[in-house]
């Protein structure tokens, strides 16, 4: 990872797109373990079935994981200082998710830099839109 | 309609195990390529003591901590009805594989929408370390869709 400092960044400079998935039903077994999930809406078709819902979709937290990826790709873990993500629409299974950022604005006073997150499907909608504020060397 | 008496209430401490066999698990699940996330030599040589926890893991550690409450059920919510509505982390100290984490909750506001059709339960959530250093802090949102009348 070459280091991003903050005076190489400038307001909307773009983070290098994240692409994940395809978001298997395989993901989704995985990912209910992996992250104690267990909620059948997500791993179970036949609950689904009996709950109205055609089939199972993608962990919100699955998408928001993706989107971590996409920061601790351009920086270091430890330079995230608070970050948020809206969950705006359900990411179905068999999806590919897009992961962007941008960089919206610039704190001299603490060289912190404000981005807009999110993450769509991949020929489809916005499932996932947030902040992050990054600290740079 | 949730009772708004909840507003304020604290949840029991509960205590948690960070395994690194599950921070591996999570790792695969979440297709990470970085090998300071599952592999330890690879995070030594990176300068940590041992594997980190990537930076939604704290919200794993909710559900993976034993529950004494179940605060939904409290709250007379149905599960089938709920979506994930918002998540923040704001992050303090890193939490790495083999700490004791120890997670404490507060029910931050409840509030509605659209007539009470939509309701809105805020919950904020502490993870604090083995040295009691406060590690990360969430706020949940949770959305409640109540359809048709009410029980």
């Amino acid at each position: 990872m070459s280091v991003i400092t903050y005076d190489s960044v400038k307001v909307g400079d773009r983070l290098p797109e994240h692409v994940c998935g395809p978001i298997t039903r395989t993901t989704l077994a995985l990912f209910a373990g992996g992250s104690g999930d267990h909620m059948p809406l997500h791993i179970d078709s036949d609950f689904c079935k009996r709950a109205g819902i055609p089939d199972v979709f993608a962990h919100g937290m699955l998408s928001m994981a993706y989107l971590a990826q996409l920061l601790t790709r351009w920086v270091p873990q430890s330079q995230i200082v608070n970050w948020n993500a809206r969950f705006i629409s359900i990411t179905p299974v068999n999806a590919t998710v897009l992961c962007n950022g941008e960089v919206m604005k610039k704190f001299d006073d603490q060289q912190r830099v404000l981005l807009s997150i999110n993450t769509k499907v991949k020929d489809g909608a916005e499932t996932l839109s947030g902040e992050a504020l990054i600290a740079l060397p | 309609m949730i009772d708004r008496k909840f507003i304020g209430m604290t949840l029991p401490k509960t205590s948690v195990d960070v395994e690194k066999g599950q921070l591996r698990f999570f790792a695969k699940a979440t297709g990470e390529t970085n090998p300071i996330y599952f592999d330890e030599a690879a995070a030594k040589d990176a300068g940590h003591p041992a594997l980190p926890a990537p930076p939604t893991f704290a919200f794993s550690l909710n559900l993976l901590a034993p529950q004494k409450v179940n605060w939904l059920q409290e709250m007379g919510v149905n599960i089938a009805n709920i979506l994930h509505g918002e998540q923040a982390f704001e992050y303090f100290k890193p939490i790495y594989a083999g700490d004791v984490i120890t997670l404490q909750s507060r029910v931050a506001d409840i509030y509605d929408k659209k007539g009470g059709a939509l309701e809105f339960i805020v919950m904020e959530l502490d993870a604090e370390n083995q040295r009691g250093e406060l590690c990360v802090r969430q706020r949940m949102v949770t959305v409640v869709r109540n359809s048709g009348a009410a029980k």
